[in-house]
């Protein structure tokens, strides 16, 4: 086996060896579980980190085991798979350290990290899958991997959101499982190719029509696409870490990314086009978008207000990929990075006002930021990213997206993007308002001795270092490696005939 | 050692097993794990041996047919063999942790002659031979089911009994007609003639509703969830997994073979009675509230599963036939362990009720495990046993227009997640009780290995499907 083929395994089993080990670890090995999960997170970024490498100079890592006839098990980290992998790699990283801070003392966390690895495995393996029944294979792992972590509290409420979740999840896993078989009927293959394989496959428009709304409405769930993103914001009784993860890598992005790949490498976007498939899906991206910010100003909770921005910011990325011509799949596919830095930054400091001051909703945050700066900067830095403005992550994603509905002479997506800033700033900018600039109303909790930052130095570190991640990649967006460059770079290798 | 030579030891070797464990006044502990061992030995030689020719034939004493007794296997016996000879050592070493003095003997003795019927029923080559391994395969089943000993058991087996022998009365009925009108019982001689012979379509149907009875398929199924449910775990298994099985497994072979897949009648009252199957039984195991009942009644639903792929065989070819095969191996996998896995639970909270199982995922985390592994293969996801199953299984409706078949199956699966998940999500919920007794840690282990390879048969699609080989 040559190392082109080795290391797409070696990054799966870097998240999956560990969380295998640690359902067998004692409970109370706190330290080899620890030094586990953040040798296996290192190894893969270093892993990674050889793979862009290779794949910007051109090289292929690929691998495959015949499952059935004419259907095989595939990885391929291909330029696309590698932005989706690069950002659960790092995420991943920061997470684990945030996690192991997070549930100090708590019970049953062998369980949690082990199926917490798994969640990483299966995003990482939908991010590489080389075909549809590869995907399909990984989408569901993630199904499987992320129920014990929502009902992890173990309480009723949390029983409840999981089976909510279940039921929207396995539902569209049955979807996503119909659209795969009808389309290998129809075209005997599955195989991922750049522009798609189905036109020319000789199956009649209407059918194939079918199979995209199937398999849409399949990754659709996950993506949290209205109307079927009612799982969400119940999943919300989840620790902080699990919906940082839920929300800026692992579920919502699995849906997301599918979404990329069914348009792209199954279709094509001209061919879609020409199905008459991409309207439909960007009128409902636009109404989700437009809805999750309308929902998003209504909620008190912070975690809830920040799940509905989720259901609006993650169908940027289906509307970029919806509205055809390169610069709006920019916009698009790099927002999948964007997002996903920017929320979870949001997250973790959601998570730390709850764990360090107890505070859950907005209207208790009134002048947190004298307690807690670094936190409320981070914050801050991140939900300027997501209203849009300049020099963060988010405005390159907007700018990109107008760039692109523009050239498509889709004037209308131009209003929904002006619309949704606007309805961002109007739920983002009191909270921030609240902190930096009202009195406290209730005196907070005292800084513990011995500690000399405003929360534990896990809590901390990761949404300060995701902040500026946001920073970066809003500043250096033209250097090379940057999300955006290598957007571009998916966009002119795979999407669009040179 | 010849290829051929290894038939009639594939059926010695068990039921002498059998029978000492039944004389020998002590050691069935390890005459169980040491003759089922062996018996798995035997069948991995055999699948040895046809993955070179194809097909392995002995005619017993030497005699030749019709007048001696000629065993015969080909890829589909080779299969079944092999995974009843796998699950087998597991089932024995839960089993000699669960029991011990008299009942743990009684269970060797009886567990052993009900595998050497099993195996013999799988390479007989007459519908004699069949009939008699039938019926001992089925009279064991009942004793092993009356093992438990209490009341509740003891009346489930007697329905159970009743149910066999009623089933083998009707087969046994049928082989008499068709002997009546050929003169032969031989499967090779008979092959294709069933259809055109005098009452050959009375005896089929009198066949196949004995063999639906014993196989309990929706809605002659009546007897099997009380039977299932109130014995104790290795043998709930070894029924669930391996017993109703044996029956569908003749069906298979009169059909396709003696009777040519004849009938288009057939193929969809099959298809018929395999979907109600699926779906209302699927629908019961959803409604019920002990665990071991949810688990017998997923049994029948899965069977419906099988009926399907059965009757798309002539009409779809090797993807329904291989869809068959898959299914079987993996629910046979799945269904042992869940069984074994659900027996533990109950075992540590003293019953079965579903709301009672105080967080078992924190004190038995293998056996929850082993309900979540073979509860992904029952569901369909993949990569499982059972997914590999259920995408042959559609891809052989969609191939032949069968989209109600396709709603079926999604449904199915769908059903399945949801009773599957209840019994995941009682497993999270309740208060602690630490004072409850401990598991040998082979009484998980044993059920944790055969969901993990319901799993793992996931990946073993491509040497399973060319050791089947084509339809027959």
């Amino acid at each position: 086996m040559s190392e082109h083929e080795l290391l797409p395994l070696a990054v799966l089993a870097t998240s999956l060896l560990p969380g295998l080990v640690i359902f067998f670890l004692p409970e109370g090995a706190v330290r080899v579980r620890s030094v586990l999960n953040l040798a296996g997170a290192t190894v893969k970024l270093v892993l990674v980190a050889v793979m862009l490498w290779g794949v910007s100079r051109g090289e292929n890592y690929a691998v495959s085991y015949p499952l059935l006839p004419g259907l095989t098990f595939s990885l391929r980290a291909d330029s696309l798979a590698l932005l989706f992998v690069t950002l659960s790699a790092q995420l991943w990283f920061l997470t684990t350290i945030y996690a192991i801070g997070y549930l100090e003392s708590s019970p049953n966390r062998a369980r949690f990290f082990g199926f917490f690895s798994l969640c990483v495995t299966a995003t990482v393996g939908v991010a590489m899958a080389g075909n549809l029944i590869t995907f399909l294979l990984f989408y569901e792992l993630l199904t499987l991997s992320t129920y014990p972590l929502v009902v992890h509290r173990e309480t009723a409420a949390a029983r409840a959101a999981g089976n909510r979740y279940l039921a929207y999840t396995i539902g569209g896993g049955a979807a996503l499982l119909l659209g795969t078989a009808w389309l290998y009927a129809e075209t005997g293959t599955l195989t991922f190719t750049p522009r798609g394989f189905v036109d020319g496959s000789g199956a009649s428009s209407p059918v194939l029509a079918a199979i995209f709304f199937l398999l849409v409405a399949g990754v659709g769930v996950k993506a949290a696409l209205v109307p079927l993103h009612g799982w969400l914001p119940r999943a919300m009784v989840a620790p902080a870490p699990v919906s940082a993860l839920l929300h800026a890598v692992a579920v919502v992005k699995a849906g997301a990314f599918g979404i990329i790949r069914i348009v792209y490498d199954v279709f094509g976007v001209e061919y879609a086009a020409e199905l008459g498939v991409t309207d439909a899906l960007a009128a409902v991206a636009a109404v989700t978008i437009i809805y999750g910010s309308l929902r998003a100003l209504a909620q008190d909770d912070l975690k809830r207000r920040l799940a509905f921005s989720t259901v609006s910011q993650v169908s940027y990325i289906a509307l970029g990929v919806a509205i055809v011509g390169p610069l709006a799949s920019i916009g698009g596919i790099v927002h999948l990075v964007h997002q996903g830095l920017m929320k979870i930054t949001l997250f973790f400091c959601a998570g730390n006002y709850a764990e360090t001051l107890g505070l859950h909703k907005v209207s208790e945050l009134d002048g947190v930021g004298r307690r807690m700066p670094l936190t409320t900067a981070a914050f801050t830095v991140a939900a300027l990213g997501m209203i849009g403005l300049p020099p963060m992550a988010g405005f390159i994603s907007k700018w990109y997206l107008g760039l692109g509905a523009i050239e498509a002479g889709a004037t209308w997506a131009v209003f929904v993007l002006a619309g949704s800033s606007a309805l961002n700033a109007a739920y983002f900018l009191p909270i921030l308002h609240r902190a930096w600039f009202r009195a406290p109303t209730a005196a907070w909790a005292p800084v513990p001795a011995g500690v000399r930052a405003e929360t534990a130095l896990a809590l901390l570190l990761p949404p300060v270092i995701t902040a500026l991640l946001v920073l970066l990649a809003g500043v250096l967006a033209s250097v090379q490696y940057s999300p955006q460059e290598w957007a571009t770079l998916v966009v002119r290798r795979e999407f669009y005939a040179p | 050692m010849s290829a051929s030579s290894l038939l009639p030891l594939l059926v010695l070797w068990p039921l002498a097993g059998g029978l000492l464990g039944l004389l020998l006044p002590r050691g069935a502990g390890p005459l169980l794990l040491g003759v089922s061992t062996g018996n798995l030995a035997l069948a991995v030689a055999l699948v040895d041996a046809l993955a070179g020719a194809g097909k392995v034939a002995h005619s017993v004493g030497g005699w030749s047919t019709p007048l001696g007794i000629a065993l015969r296997a080909d890829g589909l016996s080779a299969v079944l063999i092999l995974v009843a000879g796998a699950v087998a050592p597991l089932l024995a070493l839960y089993a000699s942790a669960a029991y011990a003095g008299r009942e743990l003997r009684y269970f060797a003795g009886l567990f052993l002659l009900f595998l050497g019927a099993l195996n013999g029923l799988f390479i007989a080559g007459d519908l004699f031979n069949l009939y008699v391994t039938l019926e001992l395969l089925g009279l064991s089943a009942v004793a092993l089911a009356a093992l438990g000993g209490g009341a509740a058991a003891l009346a489930a087996s007697l329905r159970y009994l009743l149910a066999t022998i009623t089933g083998s009365l009707a087969y046994l009925l049928g082989v008499a007609l068709l002997y009546r009108a050929t003169g032969t019982l031989d499967l090779l001689q008979l092959s294709g003639q069933g259809p055109a012979l005098p009452g050959g379509a009375v005896a089929f149907a009198l066949m196949v509703a004995g063999l639906l009875l014993k196989a309990a398929v929706f809605p002659l199924h009546f007897w099997l969830p009380p039977a299932h449910a109130n014995a104790s775990p290795p043998v709930s298994a070894a029924l669930s997994a391996l017993a109703v099985k044996a029956p569908l497994y003749l069906l298979l072979r009169l059909w396709l073979s003696t009777y040519d897949g004849a009938w288009p009648l057939v193929a969809e009252l099959l298809a018929a009675i395999g979907a109600a199957g699926v779906l209302w039984c699927s629908l019961q195991a959803v409604l019920q509230r002990r665990a071991k009942l949810l688990v017998a009644y997923s049994t029948v639903a899965q069977l419906g599963y099988l009926l399907l792929a059965l009757a798309l065989v002539p009409a779809a070819g090797a993807a329904a036939y291989g869809a068959f095969t898959l299914l079987l191996v993996s629910h046979v996998l799945a269904k042992a362990g869940l069984f074994l896995a659900v027996g533990n639970l109950a075992r540590r909270a003293g019953h079965d009720r579903l709301d009672g199982f105080e967080r078992v995922v924190q004190h038995l985390p293998l056996s929850a495990s082993a309900i979540a592994l073979a509860g992904v293969s029952l569901m369909g996801m993949p990569p499982s046993g059972g997914f590999n199953g259920k995408w042959l299984l559609l891809q052989a409706a969609i191939a032949t227009g069968d989209w109600w078949l396709v709603a079926v199956i999604l449904v199915g699966g769908l059903l399945a997640a949801v009773y599957i998940f209840k019994l995941i999500e009682h497993t999270f919920g309740g208060s602690d009780r630490p004072d409850a007794t401990a598991l040998p840690r082979r009484m998980e282990w044993a059920a944790l290995t055969l969901a993990a390879s319901a799993v793992g048969v996931g990946f073993l699609g491509q040497p399973l499907l060319r050791l089947l080989g084509g339809v027959p």
